[in-house]
Formats: C-alpha cells, structure tokens, sequence
C-alpha cells in the first residue's frame, strides 16, 4: 500500500536504470544515511559506537570487498584475512615512513598495496576455479601471515612485533590513537565505508560488474562473447583486495589501536566469508546485514543476561552466545539459502503487492 | 521446580529494569573489572587464574568488608584471549569508572597501552605485556611487576650456567616459544647473550595454530640436542610440550619453562616429566591463613567456581598474587589520598608505591608467600628474584635459591625498548607528580 511504484513513470533510461527506482527506497536511503551521519554521531554513547558499530562497519566493508570477488565473480577466497593484514601493515609503514602526510591519504593507498598483492595470488585463478582456488588463496593466507610474523621490517622493528597504531590527525583533530573521540573515528569510518559502498554498488550495476556476472554463471560463455577471463577476474581481484585492504587498515587504525598477526589469522578469513554468505552471495547490502548477524548480534546477545538480571557467569555468557549464534546461523540459512539479501528482497516483493498478492 | 524457574526468571527480569536507575555505582564502593578467559584454546591456564583473582577479592568483601571499609564490586567480563573481545570488555567497563584494568593478553595490553593515559585507568600486567612498561618514567600509567620476560630469561640461564650466564658457553640451548609477541621479546637479548657469550641458540617457534601439534618441532629438538631448552608457552602449548617432551625421552633436567605452566600441564604428561622445572616468585600450596580464609568464607559458601583441588596450584595463587597487587594498590591510594572510594587516577598511585615485604605478607595472612616487592615511580616492575621450581610427580618442590635477574645486561636493553617506544609513538612525556619520598 505504501511500498508501491504506481504512478511513478520512468521518463528516461537512466531512470529505468537507476539502482532505486522507486522513490520510497530513495527516501529508506537517504534516511538511512541521515541516521547513520547525524543521528547516530549525535547520540550514540563510546561503547555503542567503538564496540558496535565501527567494527561493524569494518566488517561490512571487508564484506562487500570479499562479495565481489566471491559473490560476483565466483572465485572463492580463504585469504581476506591476510590480505586486510596487507591493508594495515602498509598503511602502518606508509604513515611512520611519511607522517606529515594526511592519514586518509596512507589509508587509501594500503588499499592499492593490498589490490597489487591480491592480483598476485589471483593469477592462478585463470587455470584453477572453486575449492582448488579457495586451496590457492589458503596458500596465500598463511605465506602472508608469516610475512606479517617474521619480517620485522614490516612493524619497524618493534619489540613487541605489532603495528603500534601513532596519533594522527586531520585538520586539527585527532583521528587515529588514544586521543581520537569515538565519534571522530565512527564518521572517518563511516565516510570511507559509505564512498566504497557507493563506488561498488556502481561497478557492480554497470560494465565491470555485468562482467564479472558473466563469468559467474558460466565462463566459457563470457569467453565466447568475448569477455577475456584474464582481465575480468584479475580486475575483481585487484578491486576486491583493494576494499578489504582499506577495510584491514581501517581495522588497525579506527578499531583495534594495535595489532599483533594473529589479528590477521585464517579465523578473520572464515568470519568474513561468513558475513558474505549469511548477508547473501552477490549483493552488497548483504554484507551489511551479515556483519549484524556476525557482529552486533552477540554483543547483543552477551548484554541481554545482565540487562535482565540473570546471575550467569561471563564464561557461561560467552558460551551460550557462541551456541545461540551458531544456531541462528542455521536457522536463517535453513530460511533462506541465499542469505538475508534474498529475504530482504523477498520481502519487498511481497510489499510491493500488499495488501492485494496475485 | 518449573514455577520456581519461571519466577526467579521474573524476578530477575523486574530486577533487570529496576537496575539500570540504580547501577550508577554508589559513592561507597570500588568498581575492579577482572578480563578473564574460562572459553577458547588459553582456558585451561585462564581458568585458574582467573579463579585466584575473584576469590582473593571476594574473600577480602566477606571477611573485611572490602578494602578500608570499601566494598569492592568484582566483575569478571570473558575475553577468550581474543583482543577483539578484550577491547569490547574495556569499553564495556569504562563508563563504571575501574580502577585498574588486568588484560592477561599481550595483545590487549598493547592495545590498551595508548589509551590508559588518555582514559586514566591504570593497567596492571603482571609479569607479561611490554618489557619496557618497566620503566615508569616513560608508563606511567602501565606496571608490570614483578619481572619482565628479559629478567626471567636472565634468570633461567643464570641458574643453567651455574650462578652465571658465561657457564653457557660453547653449549647448544634450544628456544621453544610461543610465535607471538610474548614468546619473541625475549629473542633480541637471547641472540646478544649467544654472541657474547657464545653459545649456540636454536629457536623452535610454535604458532599458536599449532600449538596441540608439535610433534615436527620436537623432531628437530631431538636432532639438534640441546643442552638446555628454555621454554616460553601459554595455553594448550605447555601440557603439549611436556607430553612431548616425555614422549621424545628428552631429559628433565635439561628443560626449563618461564613461569606459565600450571600443575594440570605437567601432571597430565605423567611420571615422565617427574623433574621438570620452571620459574617461579610465589609459593604453591594452600598452606597459608588468606587462602584457608578463601576456602572458608568463599569457596565453602558457594561463591565462587573454584574446584577445590585447585586451590594451590601455580596458577590459582598467581591470580591470588595478583589480586593481592590490586588489593595492595588500593590500600596504598586510600593511605595516600585519604580517600575511601579511589579513582583510576589514585590507584596510579598506589601501584607506584607499593611496598610488599616480609612483614606486610605476614599481616597479610601470606607469610612466606613471596619475595618482597617494591615499585617506585622509575620502576614499575621492581625486577624482583624468582626461584626455581621443580615438579615431584605430585607437587612442586623448591629447588633453588631465590635468583636475581642480570640487571647488567638487561637494563640497558629496557632502557632502549622504552625509548624506542616513546620515540616511534611521539609518545608524551610524563607529567604526573611523583609520590615517592
């Protein structure tokens, strides 16, 4: 009844081909962004915004990196968590090498460092697809990891062997460090994420990402009509890495404050190719609604117990957190195999005809 | 049984949204969040500790009344080891205003180094973290007591070379380290000892990953034959490496551990690893007036998880130790600000004053408990001697006189740790005032 497109006329082509057509999924949109810039910032308390919603964010972001790569292009990759490590050891080194450069500056380019790396260990993807690309890049994952390990040089010889995370600042205030304001770091994040989104959300609807869809579903067809495989999956390697990159960088830099390798181990990986298939294979407001499955779920579920004054025990909590979640995992996948995006979609859908389904 | 459920289930929901009104935690008493972890892969050295920790603090509620007639609030938040879920634990107890916070990970504390300052909330890593926190000059708001890894390292192969370290000379000594950051600061001064002194080093790293699967490194202790092997484990690491150790016929008397392993590790290899040794600042047992208080008014009134063979162990009196620390911290702030209820700001300087000798355990119920310690504001560790301790097949037994560290050739390594830090981080000079007298 209110979900409904009639009396909306598509005048142009651009019009037809917009990513919202309708108007009310304009205004969710806009709305959606005037929540998360103004109202959020503005009345959310540290703990909701450090603990919640910039990992959160993060974790979306490294979610629509990796739903290129796997969701679009179908070439499965174990490595994301190396390669966010790829992300944040170059940005550490960019910044401690040249700190009077601005630090968004360091944070942007780790992610082309991280996109030269990913190419690298996407070449064998030409010859190889599916479970032996995904055994490739686990090659990949644990070379990387013991760079991150045994090369001193990447953390500047630092005795404790981690990326010491300095202040840096930005116009006068601090952005990175003890000294930045959770709401400074939660809008730096949400800008970066935002534009990222919005330039994937781009590729994927236009050439690139038709493209890629291409040599999804079948890619000796691409072939045939002309797509050259090399490029295609090389690009959604480079452009993937690139955005879980700065995602890694964004994690060590506005999260974590300091990170020792084993931030970047093979359990990262599973956990973002996690939020891609729970939030939906091929779909990049899916990766947010995973990164809420995955993340801010069982923050929530370890704050009901006390909230609601049951005497159980942290341990106890943590556990029954991790059964709960694995659970609902189930439960939703059982609901919907292809993941949250689908039920999003489904339910918009039906919307759509409600309150008169035909 | 069902009804009872179903309204204490109520009960506790009215509770619940009753609470939030009065959780603004009152004026009269001292919020200690303990990070704990009872879950993950590291549980099995957590639990322990984390087991000291809470009763020593619940026993000082029930039997004083808390500390100088303040009750102390103990709430323990589960971090799995994780530094993630360290992170969500610190700012979930920030806005209650702790005194102090004990990560137990190296990670967390790396990450919590930058903030203390900022937030004013004091970090106590007992005996791990960052070396370089020793120096208060540079941390003043970070306390490591009572050694760092460099000192046990000293320690360790002081004791093997005979009451000094050249006693090493032309032997092989094998490292078998847990490949973190933990296990690798001590590497730096391994090497220089090596080449000054000249023996050989061999280093086994263990990836966290494989922590229960060892068996390719233990393959190449037993080519290369160490003369001593030094190891530096956490978690699943040790129970593993001393079963391989047994299972690889490797000689007791060569091996020497840092301070972790708990009596559970050793014991669950068997007889074979009768002779183990490690290093050690506090005494095991339960033989002493706090910990019968602990059973008594804790353990024996079902306040707490503890099993009550536990209570002993290396690692349950180690989170006693350290809980004593925290105890000893606030007492000081208290005696120094004239304050009942202290902030972060005041136990700061408690732990710069804290004055543990012989005495002050005896007052304490824990004569004999351990070596004195005494933190000042350029010292945040106090370098205190540890002993070595050896395992009988049923308890630990003391096997050696208390050894101090090789201040000599350590100290210059933390000054220049410290000043590393500081220089790397722009890291800001220290503008607290000093309490010291």
């Amino acid at each position: 009844m209110f979900y409904r497109e009639a009396g909306q006329y598509k005048t142009t082509y651009a019009a037809d081909m917009a990513i919202f057509p309708i108007r009310q999924d304009r205004f969710g949109v806009a709305l959606i962004l005037f929540v998360a810039f103004v109202i959020i910032p503005a009345f959310g308390g540290p703990f909701f915004l450090n603990t919640m919603m910039i990992p959160f964010l993060i974790l979306s972001l490294a979610g629509i990196g990796l739903n290129l790569l796997t969701g679009y292009t179908d070439l499965l990759s174990l490595g994301t968590g190396a390669f966010m490590g790829v992300g944040a050891y170059a940005c550490y080194k960019l910044e401690t090498a040249f700190p009077q450069v601005n630090i968004l500056v360091w944070i942007v380019t780790s992610g082309f460092v991280s996109a030269a790396v990913g190419v690298a260990f996407g070449l064998p993807s030409l010859r190889i697809k599916g479970f032996y690309l995904a055994v490739a890049t686990l090659a990949a994952q644990f070379f990387l990891e013991w760079c991150f390990s045994r090369v001193p040089w990447l953390v500047n010889d630092n005795d404790s062997g981690a990326i010491e995370v300095p202040n840096a600042t930005l116009f006068g205030v601090f952005v990175t460090g003890p000294n930045a304001t959770p709401t400074t770091r939660y809008l730096v994040a949400l800008t970066i994420v935002a534009a990222l989104a919005w330039i994937a959300s781009n590729i994927v609807h236009g050439r690139i990402g038709r493209m890629w869809m291409a040599v999804r579903d079948m890619d000796i067809a691409a072939q045939l009509i002309g797509i050259r495989l090399l490029n295609a999956k090389l690009l959604a390697f480079a452009v993937s890495s690139f955005i879980v990159g700065v995602a890694g960088a964004l994690m060590v830099f506005l999260w974590l404050g300091a990170a020792e390798p084993a931030a970047f181990n093979i359990d990262l990986s599973f956990e973002i190719l996690f939020i891609v298939i729970i939030g939906g294979l091929g779909s990049i407001v899916g990766a947010f609604f995973g990164a809420t499955v995955m993340h801010l779920m069982p923050i929530a579920l370890r704050a009901l117990p006390p909230m609601v004054g049951l005497p159980i025990e942290a341990a106890r909590v943590d556990q029954l957190t991790t059964m709960i979640t694995g659970i609902l995992i189930v439960v939703f996948l059982i609901a919907e195999p292809h993941g949250l995006a689908r039920l999003w979609r489904t339910a918009k859908q039906k919307l759509r005809v409600w309150p008169f389904p035909y | 049984m069902k009804r009872s459920l179903l309204k204490s289930l109520v009960g506790g929901i009215a509770l619940g949204l009753a609470l939030p009104a009065g959780a603004a935690l009152a004026d009269d008493s001292i919020y200690v969040p303990l990070f704990t972890y009872r879950t993950g892969p590291f549980a099995g050295s957590g639990t322990p500790i984390a087991d000291g920790m809470h009763d020593y603090l619940a026993m000082l509620n029930a039997r004083d009344g808390g500390i100088g007639g303040v009750k102390l609030v103990v709430d323990e938040c589960e971090t799995g080891y994780d530094t993630k879920k360290g992170l969500e634990c610190y700012d979930s107890v920030k806005p209650k205003n702790p005194v102090l916070v004990n990560p137990w990970s190296t990670g967390i504390t790396l990450s919590l180094i930058p903030k203390a300052a900022v937030d004013k909330i004091p970090i106590l890593s007992m005996a791990y973290g960052l070396s370089a926190s020793a120096k208060g000059d540079v941390f003043p708001w970070v306390f490591n007591p009572p050694a760092t890894y460099w000192d046990g390292l000293s320690e360790i192969l002081k004791s093997a070379g005979g009451g000094s370290i050249e006693g090493l000379k032309g032997k092989t000594v094998g490292y078998l380290y847990f490949d973190a950051g933990f296990g690798k600061e001590p590497i730096p001064l391994f090497q220089t000892l090596a080449k000054e002194i000249g023996f050989s080093l061999k280093l086994y790293p263990v990836a966290a990953a494989d922590m229960q699967n060892q068996s390719s490194k233990w393959l190449d202790i037993r080519r290369d034959k160490p003369d001593l092997l030094v190891m530096y484990g956490w978690g699943a690491m040790n129970p593993t490496a001393i079963k391989e150790a047994v299972k690889a016929e490797f000689p007791m008397d060569k091996f020497i551990s840092i301070w972790w392993p708990n009596d559970a590790d050793v014991a669950a290899a068997g007889d074979g690893a009768k002779g183990f040794r490690e290093l050690n600042w506090h005494a095991t047992g339960a033989n002493f007036p706090a910990l019968a208080d602990i059973q008594k008014l804790v353990i024996g009134t079902g306040q707490s998880q503890t099993p009550k063979d536990e209570v002993g162990s290396v690692l349950y009196n180690r989170g006693v130790y350290n809980s004593v620390l925290i105890a000893e911290a606030i007492a000081r702030a208290q005696a120094i600000t004239g304050k009942k209820a202290v902030t972060g700001e005041d136990v700061r300087r408690g732990l710069e004053n804290l004055d543990l000798d012989a005495a002050r355990f005896k007052a304490l119920g824990l004569e004999n408990f351990a070596g004195p310690l005494k933190t000042t504001c350029l010292d945040h560790n106090s370098h205190s001697a540890t002993f070595v301790q050896q395992w009988d097949g049923a308890k630990w037994v003391k096997a050696s006189d208390p050894i101090g560290p090789d201040t000599a050739r350590v100290r210059p390594l933390l000054d220049e740790a410290a000043a590393n830090y500081a220089q790397k981080n722009a890291w800001p000079v220290r503008s607290e005032v000093c309490d010291n007298k």
